[in-house]
């Protein structure tokens, strides 16, 4: 059964603690990913959830702590000590940022097709032709009409553009992605599109996917593990469905109890 | 025949911190295995812990003691102590899950949700349209309706998905959380079928059926769950 199963994780986070002056942001936090896994981070506001989500993806320092990442070319490599060229290649092209607000993460004075494109030119791609064939073509599978390419996404509606972000953050093939929070904001219907979209890219790349979620009915579609976080502690975690249906913590019971039934 | 699940001395309950931290036993030492192509059914009335069982068997719950050991070829893994990755690596390939309830998923159609086992098991799309198809037809879900996402279905309808989705794909184990509540005669003859289809390849099944003439169809042996009742904490 190993055989079959990756024996080696992605991304180890150990004891991850970050402070605000003296409030605690996120605290001893440690965790494994696997290639392929997705980890729902859950809590309420305030909670530490997206302080840890920074740390994760270097946006933010840890005040103590260790995160490694294992690199293409198998070698583990400590986050906080790669050089800052390093950092920023990984950035624009192994990993992926999706972020709650779409225009946080486009350029929003420049077209669809460029939005997309320019990740590939950050990955050394030059070819003009190439370069908008392969937009055209992430922007159908984030369905989004070909004739909308030359459009800046000022003229997107709200789904539309997160569905531009996602499509901008996957064209490079990363291997891990970050969300925070994508499905926020949007309507029902909206919310159920993205979602779909989501779960069928995740499966179809093999990505892996660190995502922040106060929503349990999206970590429970989407996630495969969830963590709880509750005053910058991870105070219960494991497989997704475990963790909704058979709650431990009394603090996760009170979450899911507080889900409101359709 | 051999062995393929044994459960050992696994108990559960749980502690429901909403209510000053009351703690409800459910089960304890339960004992019993499941052989290969052999049927065995949870009997005992509501409350006594029959789906907490399959659950823990599913990792749906934790088990808090005991072991539930599963066989796969020369390995044995215990679920109750497997890791996330684990339990979800024997959902896809080793333990299966009938459920009269459908999680239905935004804009997936009946046939797509009912392949996506055979499909996470290697076939290819088209076999696993194929063999989806083939399922919903004789659980006489209507043609018109395969191709359409079955959040709006009747709950008859979803059930029937349900049980093509769980029956459609190969686990050595299959846990059976009453597949034949509130179906007709029919359908419920189709289950039977199914069931015994699954006993002739091989598979081991653990069930619950309140329906009296599907358990005396389908049952090699019946479990009263009442003899594992947990003692109620002082």
């Amino acid at each position: 059964m190993n055989a079959l199963m990756p024996d080696e994780p992605l991304l180890q986070v150990h004891n991850v603690t970050r402070y605000y002056g003296d409030r605690v942001g996120c605290s001893n936090v440690s965790f494994d990913l696997w290639p392929g896994e997705v980890l729902a981070i859950v809590g309420e506001s305030g909670s530490g959830k997206t302080t840890l989500l920074n740390c994760l993806s270097t946006r933010l320092a840890p005040t103590a702590g260790a995160i490694e990442y294992r690199m293409r070319d198998g070698s583990m490599r400590n986050l906080y000590q790669l050089t800052e060229a390093e950092r920023r290649l990984l950035m624009r092209t192994d990993w992926g940022f999706v972020h709650q607000n779409a225009a946080d993460g486009l350029r929003m004075n420049v077209s669809a097709g460029a939005n997309v494109g320019e990740r590939l030119m950050a990955v050394g791609e030059r070819h003009y032709g190439n370069i908008r064939s392969t937009a055209d073509d992430w922007l159908g599978r984030v369905e989004i009409e070909s004739d909308r390419i030359d459009d800046d996404p000022r003229s997107f509606s709200g789904g539309m553009r997160q569905r531009l972000q996602i499509a901008r953050n996957l064209v490079t093939r990363p291997r891990l992605v970050f969300m925070d929070e994508p499905t926020g904001g949007l309507d029902v219907s909206v919310q159920a599109r993205l979602l779909d979209l989501l779960r069928r890219l995740v499966a179809d790349l093999g990505l892996s996917v660190v995502i922040v979620t106060h929503d349990l009915a999206v970590a429970r579609l989407l996630s495969h593990r969830i963590m709880v976080m509750r005053q910058g502690n991870v105070i219960e975690n494991g497989l997704t469905d475990q963790v909704l249906d058979d709650p431990r913590e009394p603090y996760t019971q009170l979450l899911v109890s507080s889900i409101l039934q359709v | 025949m051999p062995v393929r699940l044994y459960l050992n001395n696994v108990g559960k309950s749980f502690t429901m911190h909403l209510q000053d931290g009351t703690v409800i036993p459910v089960v304890e030492k339960v004992e019993f295995s499941v052989n290969e192509g052999e049927c065995v059914v949870l009997g005992g009335p509501s409350g006594a812990g029959k789906s907490s069982i399959l659950k823990m068997i599913y990792g749906n719950y934790r088990c808090d003691e005991g072991q539930i050991l599963v066989t796969i070829g020369d390995e044995i893994i215990n679920v109750a102590g497997a890791e996330p990755r684990q339990v979800l690596k024997l959902r896809e390939n080793t333990i299966g899950y009938v459920s009269q309830f459908l999680r239905t998923i935004p804009r997936v159609s009946a046939e797509d949700v009912v392949a996506e086992p055979l499909i996470a098991q290697g076939a290819s799309e088209a076999e696993g349209q194929d063999t989806a198809r083939a399922l919903l037809a004789r659980l006489n879900v209507p043609e018109r309706l395969w191709t359409l996402p079955p959040a709006t279905f009747s709950g008859g309808e979803q059930q029937r998905v349900n049980i093509a989705r769980g029956f459609i794909a190969h686990y050595p184990i299959l846990l059976l959380d009453e597949p034949t509540a509130s179906l007709d005669a029919a359908n419920r003859a189709v289950v039977v079928r199914l069931v015994e289809e699954k006993k002739a390849k091989g598979v081991a099944m653990v069930g619950i059926l309140h329906d009296q003439d599907v358990r005396e169809e389908i049952a090699d042996r019946i479990i009263d769950v009442t003899g594992f009742a947990a003692e109620v904490a002082a």
